[in-house]
């Protein structure tokens, strides 16, 4: 349980950036090509580009390298995606919002969740005599490590998935290269 | 101009000059279009939309240019379904087109309405559904390029009823540039060079070649650097016929039901040369053991091919012509003109099949297919066509057919689609009326599209069924009589088997039953002379077995059955 943080950190989960043309069902192909290789989509997110009606998805899934490569390939293969790029754990940027509501039916437990907001520099956003909501913006194993420590009193969760940046700017191809062990020198 | 009007002229500017497939409501404005234009476009009106995709498909796989099929919305649509999808799985290009309900009702589950973007996602290159009536021309002239650019497939393409009818301008452009679309084409010249330093340094070197040789046109290449190199050739199931099967290097089709010199060849390699092929099951049988005393090049169109299956150790980007171009060129750069170093390895092979051929020979039986097929080979012409339907029949086809021009030998290989043959062969006949087209068929397979023989009477294409007719849907009898003890569950045909040329002349067509191997000839000769289809109805050996075989699942060296080299049985390997 909330270990969402493993896909950043375990070497057999990769994250990779497309950009795909906006066309309607371009999200469909995508869900449908993971489904019919057998391969498991871990999160996926969908936002805009720089580059007008084409849209950014960050994908993160578990395979080895084998199966990465496969990936990689089958989705650079699909007509409306543009770029397939790695996103390498050491070089990148990796968020995930969360929206954590909490049970406080007692002051004591409510005053411990403002602790931990603090501590993890969460926000709270709503705030009942039964319940709050809590705002966590943060690389996915800080969430993780929030929600242990109030997994208990838990209610809902509602997490974006990951999306994540390079922190150079990115070479799509040398990086796809890299890793492609197959792709021509 | 009608948006009806704009489709009909993209596939004339596209070189269209027949569309297989059924009308129906949702399409009905395209085909008031095709009406108008049937000068410079004959409609075929098949009897079932599979038919109509298996005609676009044998049109396409003789011609090498899309062949396109129509349908209505509804279960127009998804009758093309299994059509679409053995196109797809043997890179046939195809243009598929379906009426839909009108656009203001998609979504609303209206009558015959089907989400076939959500049906054909899987099974397409590519699909589109045209909302916006003014990309009709663009949206048409990106399928046909999708569909024959690369590795080829097909493309659905979504026509909602309104769309068809609105007014449109009719600009229709020259050409559609794609940029997320560009398939690399000319290899990487630095893996070519691996790769002929490889082949140099090996002793027992083989090339598989594939369908995507066929595809690339790539026969004289092929032939050109086998001459230069001394490596021999096996091929696919897809990729025979790319190699003249009568040349000395030449070791037939491998895998599964192949040549038991091929497979040997194929164990006993120490370099692989594979182009254009995809490693299927049918060929490598376990991949843990497949290849792994050879060094493997790989060379595909496809990228996502190589590394697929098969582990390999020079991977080569590029279309089977020009790899075969580029790697002959570096050969002759790097070794000059050599002398047969291969001429142990071959010396090896020409004895297994010297030996397989004569113990084939003494095995053959009065009425067995082996037998028929082999009459049938010497009588067939070089340039004649054999389509097949999907079963016994088409392996010993395979096994016992030599073909010497590529696109010549036509069969579903990665579907293995029943009820392919027929169709098939009735789109071949259209593209190329001067060849004599056969489908080599059998009683279960040609059942399933057996009503296409209206479509053969009506619009009087001449194609020859030559029927194996066991009574059985033999080869899974054959499996349940190796590996279930003859438990044979739903397989037996026999008993509601219709007399298939009693079938032809309910059609107004006729045929021949042959019941003994003297009458054959004439049938076949019968056939030839006849103008229309001719159905030749073969009552063959009931429980015989095409063997050598590799048992699925299976590695090559437990391949039974076999005369030389896998003399085991199924109890021995098991």
């Amino acid at each position: 349980m909330y270990d969402d943080a493993k896909k950043t950190l375990d070497p057999h989960y990769h994250t990779v950036a497309l950009l795909v043309h906006d066309e309607p069902g371009v999200l469909a192909r995508i869900a449908n090509l993971f489904l019919k290789r057998n391969f498991n989509i871990s999160t996926i997110t969908v936002g805009s580009s720089t580059i007008p009606d084409v849209s950014r998805i960050t994908i993160s899934f578990q395979g080895d390298d084998k199966i990465y490569e496969q990936i990689v390939k089958q989705l650079n293969k699909l007509i409306d995606v543009i770029k397939v790029s790695d996103l390498p754990k050491e070089t990148s940027i990796f968020r995930d919002l969360a929206l954590i509501k909490i049970r406080t039916d007692d002051v004591e437990v409510q005053n411990k969740v403002m602790n931990y907001c603090n501590a993890y520099r969460a926000r709270i956003v709503n705030i009942t005599p039964e319940e709050v909501i809590v705002e966590m913006v943060g690389k996915p194993d800080k969430i993780d490590a929030f929600l242990q420590l109030v997994k208990n009193n838990l209610k809902e969760i509602a997490r974006t998935g990951i999306t994540a940046m390079s922190r150079s700017t990115i070479n799509f191809e040398a990086v796809k290269k890299k890793k492609d062990k197959n792709a021509p020198e | 101009m009608k948006g009806s009007e704009v489709i009909v002229k993209c596939l004339q500017k596209q070189g269209v000059k027949d569309v297989f497939g059924v009308t129906g409501g949702a399409i009905i404005p395209f085909y008031d279009t095709l009406y108008d234009y049937k000068d410079s476009i004959r409609t075929i009106m098949c009897r079932h939309e599979q038919g109509a995709t298996h005609m676009a498909a044998g049109f396409a796989r003789v011609t090498g240019r899309p062949g396109v099929a129509v349908s209505t919305s509804g279960p127009g649509g998804t009758n093309l379904v299994t059509g679409i999808m053995d196109a797809y799985m043997d890179s046939t290009p195809m243009i598929a087109m379906g009426g839909q309900v009108p656009t203001s009702l998609v979504g609303g589950d209206a009558f015959q309405e089907t989400d076939m973007m959500g049906i054909t996602m899987p099974i397409t290159k590519h699909n589109f559904q045209i909302t916006n009536p003014e990309k009709i021309a663009e949206t048409i002239m990106k399928a046909f390029k999708i569909s024959t650019q690369g590795r080829p497939g097909p493309v659905y393409i979504d026509l909602p009823k309104d769309i068809q009818n609105a007014e449109v301008n009719g600009t229709i452009p020259d050409d559609v540039h794609i940029p997320s679309y560009q398939p690399t084409i000319i290899p990487n010249p630095v893996t070519v060079k691996k790769a002929i330093e490889l082949i140099l340094k090996s002793e027992r070197p083989l090339i598989i070649a594939g369908g995507g040789c066929i595809i690339s046109g790539a026969q004289d290449d092929l032939v050109k650097f086998v001459n230069a190199t001394f490596i021999p050739v096996s091929t696919t199931t897809m990729g025979k016929g790319i190699f003249p099967e009568n040349h000395p290097l030449s070791l037939g089709v491998t895998g599964m039901h192949g040549e038991e010199y091929a497979n040997y060849a194929a164990i006993n390699a120490d370099c692989m040369i594979a182009i254009g092929c995809r490693f299927s099951d049918r060929i490598t049988g376990d991949l843990k053991v497949f290849a792994k005393g050879a060094k493997v090049i790989h060379a595909d169109i496809d990228p996502s091919e190589i590394g697929k299956n098969v582990k390999v150790d020079v991977p080569i980007v590029g279309d089977a012509k020009s790899v075969l171009k580029m790697l002959l060129e570096v050969f002759v750069q790097i070794a000059g003109k050599r002398e047969n170093k291969n001429s142990e390895w071959i010396k090896k092979l020409d004895e297994l099949k010297e030996m397989t051929h004569a113990a084939e020979e003494r095995d053959m039986k009065e009425m067995t297919q082996a037998k028929i097929l082999t009459i049938f080979n010497k009588f067939k012409q070089d340039t004649d066509i054999v389509m097949t339907g999907v079963g016994q029949h088409q392996m010993f086809g395979e096994h016992y057919l030599r073909f010497k021009n590529p696109r010549t030998w036509i069969t579903s290989g990665g579907a293995g689609t029943m009820g392919y043959g027929f169709p098939a062969a009735l789109g071949a006949k259209v593209a190329k009326p001067d060849c004599e087209v056969y489908d080599l068929d059998g009683d279960g397979s040609f059942q399933m599209t057996i009503q296409e023989l209206a479509t053969a009477k009506q619009y009087n294409i001449k194609a020859t069924p030559l029927i194996m007719n066991n009574g059985y849907l033999g080869m899974v009898r054959q499996w349940l009589e190796l590996f279930q003890k003859k438990k044979y569950s739903g397989v037996e045909f026999e008993s509601g088997n219709p007399d298939f040329v009693k079938v032809a002349e309910a059609y107004r067509l006729s045929g021949a039953t042959v019941t003994r191997e003297s009458e054959f000839l004439d049938a076949l000769k019968q056939a030839r002379k006849s103008d229309e289809t001719f159905v030749v109805d073969v009552l063959v050996e009931k429980e015989e077995n095409i063997l050598p075989m590799l048992p699925s699942g299976k590695s090559l060296q437990q391949i039974i059955g076999g005369r030389t080299v896998f003399k085991q049985t199924w109890d021995q390997v098991k």
